[in-house]
């Protein structure tokens, strides 16, 4: 694998050998000795055109843990801020020595445009572009999701028949598009569920039912998982809804429908939460809260992302 | 080059020096190296345990990541290490793999031992040495010393991965 750009373009084959890749990383960080040699001499650049701590952290120890060289560059007061072009940007990173560039940015296909120009040779990891993908982020829920339906049996297997509700700002969210290709390449059912104004024109043709509702999708799909999305602040004074209460109202995730749901169904959020707004305390802090496991299989997830594409012949 | 008597001569051969060198199966642990040394290592612990009437540990080392020509090959998945619950610290530990030829395997696992714990002494038993060492590394317990050129590949097959039990040599 030379870039990871999107999950739309994984085929399930490569998206359980990266699930099972992580599994060995998981496995790996359970050791006194959490640290690899595997990456040791490679550097790893973070590039983020776009705030993020979790992320980037995130990425910063899935790198360590494999003894690369780690530079974060946050954007905001550097040299791009004077006016360079991603072009050059990239360019002047690969002339310090990078062979992995993580890049973040607002724009969607901005990791493609760099991965497929020809400007540079490393390998081009997306972090998270505009309203495009997140393929790390759903490959780490589809991991945790995995581990908590087949547990140690789960190497090789996908997500057959598993039925997931997506709730939340469809329209803006890369995590939610990224997680429908993943989930459905690995064979799971997903119903995506939140506000007409926040779902995405041309759904119709995306591989999923949609539900404006959230309880009649609560009592018909019986989901195995549920997924909130956060709500980005911003986009509360957007008028896509009348005001933040009736959101939390319509489509939060309140004590009353946690109590719904079936009895396995697991709860995930990508994070920061917004609590008592899209998720109740009750339900992110219950045992079926995956909140926690998704942020330690974020490092391992990553582990495997660089791994896959900084190693092999010509990498 | 070798047939499924010969295999498991050798393997008979090498149960009981592994038990005359480390002077009993007390604080024994055998490790195989994925994949075909995962099954000589089974067969090896189980050997062991009939002659001296004993449980020995066994356990799996994956050294994917340690290795030092990721660069130069196919990215390949790793595969799971598994060790004994009693882990390897204090222990003799033996390496198992099915051929030893340049040596960068083993000094990986080495390096991948050392990650997990501190035995007390690591032993290397191989099924086939075929020579052309690149490193300083020499096996304690071999099955068969089979000169090879390095134009040459030697083929091990096991009941337990392939369905027949041989040695081959191609090329």
């Amino acid at each position: 694998m030379r870039h990871l750009l999107s999950t739309k373009d994984l085929s399930r084959d490569e998206a359980v050998h990266v699930l099972d890749v992580t599994e060995d990383m998981a496995a790996t960080q359970l050791r006194e000795v959490k640290k690899l040699p595997t990456l040791r001499g490679k550097t790893v650049v973070n590039l983020f055109f776009e705030d993020s701590t979790r992320t980037r952290i995130s990425f910063e120890a899935a790198a360590k843990r494999l003894s690369a060289d780690v530079i974060s560059f946050a954007a905001k007061g550097s040299s791009v801020s004077k006016g360079e072009s991603l072009q050059d940007t990239a360019q002047t990173l690969e002339a310090i020595g990078a062979d992995v560039i993580v890049l973040r940015h607002p724009a969607s296909g901005a990791p493609a445009v760099l991965a497929e120009s020809g400007w540079i040779a490393a390998s081009v990891l997306n972090a998270g572009d505009g309203t495009h993908e997140h393929p790390t982020q759903a490959l780490l829920d589809a991991f945790t999701l995995r581990r908590r339906i087949h547990g140690d049996g789960s190497r090789g297997r996908g997500l057959d028949g598993v039925r997931v509700l997506v709730v939340g700002d469809i329209l803006h969210s890369r995590v939610a598009r990224s997680n429908l290709w993943l989930l459905t390449t690995l064979g799971a059912e997903v119903t995506l569920v939140g506000p007409p104004t926040l779902m995405p024109f041309g759904i119709g043709d995306w591989p999923a039912t949609v539900s404006y509702d959230l309880d009649a999708a609560i009592a018909e799909v019986r989901p195995d998982a549920i997924m909130m999305l956060r709500v980005q602040r911003e986009r509360m004074s957007d008028a896509f809804f009348p005001s933040a209460r009736e959101y939390s109202t319509l489509w939060g995730l309140s004590a009353t429908r946690f109590a719904a749901l079936p009895e396995t169904c697991v709860v995930m959020h990508p994070g920061p939460m917004n609590r008592g707004f899209e998720i109740a305390s009750v339900a992110a802090d219950s045992p079926r809260s995956t909140v926690l496991e998704q942020v330690t299989a974020g490092v391992s997830t990553r582990m495997a992302a660089l791994y896959l594409t900084a190693t092999g012949a010509g990498a | 080059m070798l047939h499924r008597a010969d295999v498991t001569r050798a393997l008979t051969r090498i149960a009981h020096e592994i038990l005359e060198s480390a002077r009993g199966p007390e604080n024994l642990v055998l490790l195989g190296i994925p994949t075909r040394g995962v099954e000589l290592a089974n067969r090896l612990a189980a050997l062991i345990g009939e002659f001296s009437d004993a449980d020995i540990p066994v356990g799996s080392l994956d050294v994917t990541l340690y290795r030092d020509d990721l660069d130069r090959q196919p990215t390949r998945g790793p595969a799971p290490t598994l060790i004994p619950s009693g882990g390897i610290d204090g222990a003799t530990v033996v390496l198992v793999d099915d051929v030893l030829y340049s040596g960068r395997t083993i000094r990986a696992a080495l390096d991948a031992i050392a990650d997990v714990g501190r035995p007390a002494a690591v032993r290397l038993a191989v099924l086939v040495d075929r020579g052309h060492r690149e490193l300083p590394i020499r096996p304690d317990f071999v099955g068969k010393n089979l000169p090879s050129s390095s134009s040459e590949r030697v083929n091990v097959r096991l009941d337990g991965n392939d369905g027949v039990e041989e040695v081959t040599i191609e090329g």
